[in-house]
This record gives structure tokens, C-alpha cells and sequence, in this order.
């Protein structure tokens, strides 16, 4: 018997992998002209790993104190071999996973893949969006150089803002009353242990969802091709992830992560200051809101609109009745186009604002 | 006519807020005056005078409490009435020099001005029988007189040159004391000027700071070196130890000044050290003389730093373009600026041998930002030849992946397609 067959044995006589096998190979997906849209949740877990494997690189050589640590990351960037392309591949990819992670939310809106029964791992997606945003909130600050000092201090001032929690949050999060080395070490913590945990068990979840209940097929599409999971589809992801990775690995040789100047707590906030391009159109919304809404602070009125904007993101597979019954509805359709020009146009209208002499 | 009085004096009272207590007489009628003898009462309530407590009598003597003009202006209530111009500094100093009675209202404030006043050339002058000068309230004002660190006193030290220049720009005035009447015009192109009236930076020098306030005075040839060296501490150091000062004194000559002017002092140009036409060495050295070559060699190392700097800054520039991590270049170019600021200084040494080993040091500072600069440029070469192998080794990968996939549902020998396996999971 070959090493290979008698390893292959020695696993089946322990542990029930035929079934599994048998799983695979009879997975199926299906062949149409939205196909394209497929992909991306695959993309997104392939930037994941990325990051999981560039975050435990830098974290040889990074040190989580204000004293230390944007001379840590500068030491990754100039004298550690290879150091500049793991840190520009790690700022890139957390970029590019929350765009990736966006566009598979909305084609999954727009194909309506969250009916029945995939109610929950729209969830379990949506949920992870936000703990993709939260890592790169936590992750921005942890070069403590000024962009990311006075974007976290301005982040931080807006979790004060939410009704009744918002002092405890900020006070939890910034483990003060304001942002400083006890902050730095509450981000570090919350990005390298917390949210990494609480990723990887609802990616968990959200796997073995999409992988029990197969591809949603959209309900415009009646052919009924399909192709095997296993390998045409998953070499077909493969490409996917090889692209993103020569993507990735392009945009971090031409524009490397830059590092700026060290933060210095008692200096001014600089002007124009502005948060990282994901929480842009929330961050305008909260400029542009005018001071008093129906007798209500402004900000107040802003951050929970934008609550519970996030609260019917959750609720999409339920609040979308008509999809429930397997029939698309005009209105369903306007509110996701109209959510996706919001965000897209108030994201532009800030950078443009921000690029403004 | 009490009625209206008192009319007026609560008005007069609500004007002015709590600083006039009592009745006041003065205030009451001088508000009524249309000619400019109601002036006083419309600046009061900025007075640093009013504000502390005292009152009109105080320094015109009087009595406020009395309701008719003649009781309350009375000579034998110690009325003075408004003094003559050349009795004002006495008039002031009954106070101001008068440590005891001070002290009850502003300990800190010094009581020499009349003293030094007596010693500066408006003082002499003003001794002398000419009345034509500038007396206290020539600055400070007579009434509404606010304190110098109010921005809106004008011995404000961004507003004492616009005071001085009041009578030192007078044309007709300062003719009749053999005076010109450039030096505000000079001052304000000066570095000096530019640094205090365009840019607001209070620490820099004004009239007052070379020549004195109450002392003012035009310095004296031996004098000068002692008032730059106020804020040019090292370069007066280095110059006192230098072949110059000896020279200078020998000669009679201000120090500083002959090579950097007075009032119209410029940012100081390394064009100005060496032999070139721009070069005030030339003005003294002849050609082939000791002083000539060292001006030479001195100018020499400034211009090797510099050369070496420039092209450190292109270079590293460059790379900072490309994106590339230039802090520690950065850091090498900084210390070359600092030498050449410290060599510049040195050259008030005087001495080639001092000075350029200064330079020597920034022009290796400035060689180090060079070839990190250059590094880091080689460095990105090196990352993009290896992006694109990379690159290569992807698509040769995803080329591969794409013919394994044809080859996969490549439609087998009968013609037909491997019938995809049946659809897995609910749609």
C-alpha cells in the first residue's frame, strides 16, 4: 500500500471522512449569467487569510505601547527583510476585504439569496461586515501615528453620541476619558484576540450554511446547469484568489503603506481629519446633519438612523416579505439602489471634501 | 439741576461700570463738553489708572466731590489742572517714582522710568529746554492708558515701532533735530521687522530692545555687539574671540553692524561670505590678503554642504515619490541642515580651520541621505523586478488552472458533455 493510501486509511478507519467526501463531491453550483457574483465570498475569505497570515508576520515584531509602537512598525518597515511588503499587503488587504465583503453583500441583495432558507447566513454575513469594519477600527489606530490618533479620537467622540450606552462604550473603549496608551492597548487586544475569535466562528457558521444548503440561484434564472463543487468550482475560486493576491501584491509594491508622523496626544487636531474611507459616509452624514432634527440632537438623530439602518441590514431576509413568497418587488429593489447611491455618493462627496485645498 | 447732575452721573456710572464709585464731578461735566475737552471721559474705562481704582484728581488734583465748576477746579484744593508738555514726566514720576505708593497698586512694576527718562536723549533734550520730544504720553497716550500687554496699547511690542515711527517718520520734526526718518521704512523690510510686524512673533526684536524704552538712546559703537549678542549669544562669543574684535576696536568700528547694517538688517545670505560681488568680506579684505583667502575657503565649505545637500534632498525626494520609507534619510538630511546652520554661525569664527570641520560633518550627513537615498531607490527597482516574476508565476498558475478546467469539461470522446451531478441543497 502507497504512504498516501495507507495515511488515507489510517484517518477512514478513525473518523467518518467518507461522507464528507461523498458531500463534496456531490456538491453543486450552479451555472448562469450571475455566476460572476459567486465569487467574491470566496475572495473575501482568501483576503481574510491573508490578513490572518500578514497579521501574525507583523505581530513578531510589533509592540502595543504608545512609547513604542510607531518605532515598531517603522523597524518592520525599513530594517525587517520583506517587512514593508507584509505591513502594504496588510493595510491593502484590509482595504480591499471590506470592499470584497461589500460587494458580496450587495450581489447577494440583489440576487435575493437571503430567501428561505438562507436566512441566517445573510445574518451571519451582515454580521460579519461589521467585524471586518471593526477590525479596521481597531487595526488603524494600532501604528499610533496622527492620522490614526485623531481618527480614532473623532471615532471614539461619535460612540459617545449613542443614547444612554454611548458614555460606557466610549469610556470601555477608550479606557479613559480620552484616547492614550491604555486605548492602544485595548485595540490591540480587541483586533488580534477578540475579533479574530468571534471571525472565525461565525465564518464558521456562515461556511457550513452556504456549504449545506448549496448556492442560492437567483430567482430570474431558470436554467438548471450546474457544475461540481468540487474541484470545477473550487479551481475556478482558485483563479479568483490567485488575481487578488497578484492585485494585493501590485498595489502594495507601487504604493507601499506609507507611516507619517508619530502621534502626539497634545498637539492640535489637525484640519481635515477623516476616518477610513468605509465609515466615510456615515462620518458625512454626521457633518452635513443639522444641528436640531425635530427637537432632537443632530448627531443623535444621525447615529441612530444609522442603527437602524444596520438593525434592517440584519433583518433584510424578513422585512423583504415578498422575496419570502419567491417573488421580486419594485420597492425592495429602489431602497437597495438608493442605500448603495447613498453610501457611494456620501463616500465620494467626503473624499472630495478631504481632497479640497 | 441736582436731579439732572444725578441724572448724568448715573449714566455717566453706568457707563463706566463699577470703576466710578463715588460722585465724580470731573466725569460728570467734562462728558458735556462738545470740544475735545470731553475726550478723557470717552477712553476712561480702558485706563489701567480708572481700572485699579484712581481717579481723575488723583493726577489733576481737585476736588470730584464738589458740584460747581470752580469748588471742584479750586488751585487751594490742590487742583493742577493739565500740565504743561515739559512738566508731564515729572508729573508722572510723583507716582511712578515712588516705590512705597507703587507698591499699593502694582508691586511689580519698576520705578526707575523717570531716572532712566533723565539719561535717554528725549530726557537730555527735554532738560536742555527743548520741549519738542517725546515725553510719556508721547507713547503711552494721557488718558485711556492701557497696560503694554494689552494689544491695544501701543507700547504693545508689535505696535512700538508704529508709536516710534509717529515722530521718527515726521520729516519737519526730525529736521529740526538733524534726525533722518528712515529707519522705520528699514525696519520694517528688515528680518527683524518682517519676523515682528508680518509674521506676529513677539520675540522679535523691536526699536526698544537695541535702544532702550524710558533710556532711549542711540547705542554706541561699543555698545552694539553687547545689544546683538541680547539674542546672538554664540555668534558673539565666536566673534569676541575672533581676529576681528581686536580689529574693530583698533579701528573704531561697530561691530556687528558694518557687515549687517542697522535698522535695514537682511536675512543673512551665504553670498555674503567669500569674494563674490554680493560679498561684504571684499569691503575690508584685498585680494591675496590672509582675510581674503579665509573668506574664500570658508565660502567654499559652505557651497561643498550645500552641493551635497541639494542633491541628498533630490535624491531622497525621489525615493519618498516612489513610496519608499525615507524616515532614517530624512533624519541624515536634518542633521546636515543643523551643521550648516551651526557652520553658517561659525563662520563668525573668522577661522577656516574652525568652521569647515563643521561643514566636513554636515557634507557626511548629507553623503549618508545620499546613498540611503539611493538605496532606497535600488530597493524599489528591486521590488517591482520581483512583483512582476511574481506576477509571472501567477498567471502561468491561472493559465494552467483555466486549460486544467477546459480539459475538465472538455466533452468526452461520444461527443457530450460529463453530465453534471445532480443540483445539491435547495435553491
Amino acid at each position: 500500500m502507497r504512504p498516501l493510501e495507507r495515511l488515507r486509511a489510517f484517518f477512514r478507519e478513525r473518523y467518518p471522512l467518507g461522507g464528507l467526501a461523498e458531500f463534496a463531491t456531490h456538491k453543486t453550483v450552479p451555472v448562469h449569467r450571475h455566476s460572476f457574483w459567486y465569487y467574491w465570498g470566496g475572495m473575501t475569505l482568501a483576503l481574510i487569510g491573508m490578513q490572518i497570515a500578514s497579521g501574525v508576520l507583523l505581530l513578531l515584531y510589533y509592540r502595543p505601547s504608545a512609547q513604542e509602537a510607531f518605532e515598531s512598525v517603522r523597524f518592520i518597515m525599513t530594517k525587517v527583510q520583506f517587512g514593508w511588503l507584509v505591513r502594504s499587503v496588510h493595510a491593502w488587504a484590509a482595504n480591499l476585504v471590506i470592499f470584497s465583503a461589500m460587494v458580496h453583500l450587495a450581489s447577494v441583495f440583489f440576487l435575493k439569496a437571503y430567501r428561505p432558507p438562507r436566512e441566517l447566513t445573510w445574518v451571519t454575513g451582515a454580521v460579519l461586515l461589521f467585524l471586518l469594519m471593526g477590525f479596521g477600527f481597531t487595526g488603524y489606530l494600532l501604528p499610533w501615528n496622527t492620522l490614526a490618533f485623531f481618527a480614532t479620537k473623532v471615532g471614539t467622540e461619535i460612540a459617545g453620541v449613542v443614547p444612554v450606552m454611548g458614555p460606557i462604550i466610549q469610556v470601555f473603549l477608550r479606557g479613559g476619558s480620552d484616547v492614550g496608551d491604555v486605548t492602544l492597548t485595548r485595540f490591540f487586544w480587541l483586533h488580534i484576540a477578540i475579533l479574530p475569535l468571534m471571525v472565525v466562528g461565525v465564518i464558521g457558521l456562515h461556511l457550513v450554511m452556504v456549504q449545506l444548503q448549496g448556492m442560492s440561484k437567483p430567482l430570474t434564472v431558470r436554467e438548471e446547469r450546474s457544475i461540481p463543487f468540487f474541484p470545477n468550482f473550487f479551481l475556478r475560486d482558485l483563479i479568483a484568489w490567485a488575481l487578488i493576491l497578484g492585485a494585493v501584491l501590485s498595489v502594495s509594491v507601487y504604493w507601499p503603506a506609507t507611516l507619517g508622523e508619530k502621534a502626539d496626544p497634545f498637539a492640535p487636531t489637525p484640519a481635515g481629519i477623516q476616518p477610513e474611507w468605509y465609515f466615510l459616509w456615515m462620518f458625512q452624514t454626521l457633518k452635513l446633519v443639522p444641528g436640531h432634527v425635530f427637537g432632537l440632537e443632530g448627531e443623535l438623530v444621525a447615529v441612530g438612523a444609522t442603527g437602524v439602518a444596520g438593525l434592517a441590514l440584519l433583518l433584510v431576509p424578513w422585512l423583504d416579505r415578498p422575496a419570502r413568497r419567491g417573488r421580486s418587488h419594485w420597492m425592495v429593489l429602489a431602497a437597495g439602489i438608493l442605500a448603495v447611491l447613498y453610501v457611494v455618493g456620501m463616500t465620494g462627496y467626503a473624499l472630495w471634501i478631504g481632497h479640497r485645498p | 439741576m441736582r436731579a439732572s447732575l444725578g441724572l448724568v452721573f448715573w449714566m455717566a456710572a453706568l457707563r463706566f461700570g463699577v470703576v466710578v464709585e463715588a460722585a465724580n464731578s470731573c466725569v460728570e461735566c467734562h462728558q458735556q463738553f462738545e470740544s475735545g475737552a470731553s475726550a478723557p471721559t470717552q477712553v476712561m474705562a480702558h485706563d489701567v489708572h480708572i481700572q485699579r481704582g484712581l481717579s481723575c484728581s488723583d493726577c489733576h488734583g481737585g476736588d470730584p466731590a464738589a458740584t460747581e465748576a470752580t469748588s471742584a477746579m479750586d488751585p487751594a484744593k490742590g487742583f493742577i489742572g493739565r500740565p504743561a508738555r515739559a512738566e508731564i514726566p515729572q508729573f508722572c514720576a510723583r507716582c511712578h517714582a515712588d516705590p512705597a505708593y507703587m507698591r499699593k497698586y502694582n508691586p511689580n512694576l519698576p520705578t526707575d522710568q523717570y531716572a532712566k527718562y533723565l539719561t535717554s536723549q528725549h530726557g537730555k533734550r527735554l532738560g536742555s529746554g527743548d520741549a519738542d520730544v517725546a515725553v510719556c504720553t508721547s507713547c503711552h497716550g494721557a488718558h485711556g492708558i492701557r497696560s503694554k500687554k494689552d494689544p491695544q496699547s501701543p507700547v504693545y511690542a508689535m505696535n512700538i515701532p508704529g508709536t516710534c515711527a509717529v515722530c521718527h517718520t515726521n520729516a519737519r520734526l526730525m529736521e529740526r533735530h538733524g534726525l533722518p526718518t528712515n529707519q522705520y521704512a528699514d525696519y520694517s523690510q528688515s528680518v527683524h521687522g518682517q519676523a515682528l510686524l508680518v509674521r506676529g512673533d513677539r520675540a522679535a526684536p523691536h526699536c526698544a530692545s537695541c535702544h532702550g524704552s524710558h533710556e532711549a538712546s542711540r547705542p554706541k559703537v561699543v555698545a552694539i555687539g553687547n545689544i546683538c549678542a541680547q539674542c546672538h549669544g554664540l555668534t558673539r562669543d565666536l566673534f569676541t574671540k575672533s581676529p576681528h574684535k581686536r580689529a574693530h576696536e583698533v579701528l573704531g568700528l561697530p561691530e556687528c553692524e558694518v557687515c549687517h547694517g542697522n535698522h535695514l538688517i537682511r536675512k543673512p545670505t551665504d553670498e555674503m561670505l567669500g569674494t563674490g560681488s554680493d560679498a561684504v568680506c571684499v569691503n575690508c579684505h584685498e585680494p591675496g590678503s590672509a582675510g581674503y583667502v579665509t573668506a574664500q575657503q570658508m565660502r567654499e565649505a559652505i557651497e561643498r554642504l550645500n552641493t551635497q545637500m541639494t542633491g541628498a534632498q533630490v535624491t531622497v525626494a525621489q525615493a519618498a515619490q516612489l513610496g519608499m520609507e525615507v524616515a532614517d534619510a530624512e533624519f541624515a538630511l536634518n542633521q546636515a541642515t543643523a551643521q550648516l546652520t551651526q557652520a553658517r554661525t561659525y563662520v563668525h569664527s573668522f577661522s577656516a580651520s574652525t568652521m569647515e570641520p563643521i561643514a566636513e560633518e554636515g557634507i557626511r550627513y548629507a553623503r549618508q541621505a545620499e546613498t540611503q537615498g539611493q538605496q532606497a531607490i535600488h530597493e524599489f527597482g528591486f521590488r517591482r523586478h520581483g512583483l512582476w516574476m511574481t506576477l509571472a508565476i501567477l498567471f502561468l498558475v491561472v493559465g494552467g488552472l483555466a486549460l486544467f478546467i477546459r480539459d475538465l469539461e472538455r466533452p468526452n470522446s461520444s461527443g457530450k458533455q460529463d453530465p453534471p451531478a445532480p443540483p445539491h441543497g435547495p435553491a
